[in-house]
């Protein structure tokens, strides 16, 4: 596909509108690992998924957690794990994946219909 | 599958008002629209800091030097935000960062411009955020999931940028002759660059606009402007300041402010390098991250030697069990 975009706005400036410098930058060979980070944002609810950042170790990224999404209280607990070791579905196979669950509708309580004296159940 | 049916798949989820998601199937287009989209944004959010940091020494108070370290630490985090976002479409950080450095990215050309006095700190909250926002709020919808999550939490944010600019300038505006001259001053200088920020008139852009197509954007530059204009035209009541624009008018018609014209060969000067500050602007840049260098590399380091320790100790505790 072959679309010129025309179009831009504020931090979107197209490439060959753009001047050329000829600075080098060195490769970083030390680049940190990138961490998935979980915040628990009050007792009693579930750690929930917020982002990702880069870190050194496990103890480097829970401080870097702390200063980047919890500057105003928003939690009181954080996990963190390396993105390396997350496994994900594939999107393309969600089809099949969530097939079994389509046509299993008398897993819901609405199935039933129950008399006007009961239907509060 | 063929790729037209993909393209017919996406575009549906996409009126569909469905996210995209980084491993979804997407057009290259698209992708490499959103990775340059994205990753300027971050960059500018990073480069944003330094006419502040300018002035956190100077600031007149500790209250205000406080209020200026947190914006700017903000931004940090939003410029953070989006670099994470940005490496969903499969660039790195390190490649994104050696983009900016070598000057082939782009970052909005408002941070060329000088911060020259205190009372450009209000300013640039009020001005240059308040631009920021309207331009952000709308993006809290666009179409990739990590990129309209990460503007959802720049938004939570950024209204106290904008908020603690105008309070700053309100103050100035009630003082003395000289703060009131200082408070003018700035407006003076930071209103047309902060129209500039939302880009070329709609009337200069192609007719297939695919980035409303694909929901990227959902305003024309034209549409965000008007509404910036009408509402810094209200604001700047209360500071009992002008605008720099002779042709500032209400339009009972259009039900808008008219104002005058752009100057575009600025606008273009400064984003091909020519402004008052690019050289300094990426001269910084890269100082920091050149000079910071041995403090990632010893990082790494450390982490590399805590964790042999950590599996020798453990190796020993399970020899121990052993014997
Ligand atoms: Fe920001
Ligand atoms: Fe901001």
């Amino acid at each position: 596909m072959n679309i010129a975009i025309k179009k831009f706005y504020y931090g979107d400036i197209p490439e060959e509108k753009g001047g050329t410098g000829n600075y080098q930058s060195t490769a970083d060979s030390h680049a940190w690992p990138l961490w998935e980070i979980f915040i628990r944002s009050k007792q009693g609810l579930d750690h929930k998924h917020v982002g990702s950042l880069h870190a050194a170790d496990a103890a480097m990224a829970i401080e870097n957690a702390r200063d980047v999404y919890t500057r105003r209280m928003e939690g009181v607990s954080i996990w963190v794990v390396e993105s390396k070791y997350i496994s994900a579905s594939n999107p393309e196979e969600a089809g099949e994946l969530y097939e079994p669950a389509v046509d299993k509708i008398y897993r819901h309580p609405t199935f039933y219909q129950l008399p006007d004296e009961v239907n509060h159940m | 599958m063929p790729v037209q049916d993909f393209e017919q798949v996406f575009q549906d989820k996409i009126d569909g008002e469905i996210k995209i998601e980084p491993k979804d199937w997407m057009p290259d287009a698209y992708r490499k629209t959103n990775l340059r989209q994205i990753s300027q944004h971050a960059h500018s959010e990073v480069v944003g800091m330094l006419p502040e940091g300018n002035w956190v020494t100077r600031a007149p108070s500790l209250k205000r030097k406080a209020i200026l370290l947190a914006k700017i630490q903000d931004e940090a985090g939003h410029g953070l935000y989006l670099y994470s976002a940005a490496e969903t479409l499969g660039m790195s950080r390190d490649e994104m960062i050696g983009d900016l450095h070598s000057g082939k990215a782009k970052y909005s050309s408002i941070f060329n411009y000088p911060a020259l006095t205190w009372a450009d700190m209000g300013a640039i909250g009020w001005l240059v955020d308040g631009a920021a926002i309207l331009n952000q709020v709308m993006l809290c919808r666009t179409s990739y999931g990590p990129y309209a999550r990460a503007m959802v939490r720049i938004c939570k944010e950024e209204s106290f940028h904008q908020r603690q600019g105008f309070e700053s300038l309100l103050v100035l505006s009630k003082g003395t002759d000289e703060q009131k001259a200082m408070c003018q001053d700035a407006i003076n200088r930071w209103w047309w660059p902060s129209l500039m920020m939302f880009g070329p008139k709609d009337s200069e852009s192609t007719n297939s606009d695919q980035s409303m197509k694909w929901k990227i954007k959902r305003k024309s530059n034209d549409e965000l402007r008007q509404q910036f204009v009408d509402m810094i035209a209200q604001q700047i009541k209360v500071l009992g300041m002008k605008l720099p624009d002779e042709a500032l008018q209400w339009n009972e018609q259009r039900g808008h402010y008219d104002f005058g014209a752009i100057n575009w060969d600025e606008f273009w000067a400064v984003v091909k390098g020519n402004g008052p500050c690019n050289k300094q602007r990426l001269e910084a840049r890269r100082k920091a991250h050149e000079q910071g260098a041995w403090v990632r590399e010893a990082a790494m380091a450390y982490a590399a030697k805590t964790a042999q320790k950590k599996a020798a100790a453990a190796m020993q505790a399970g020899a121990l069990e052993m014997a």
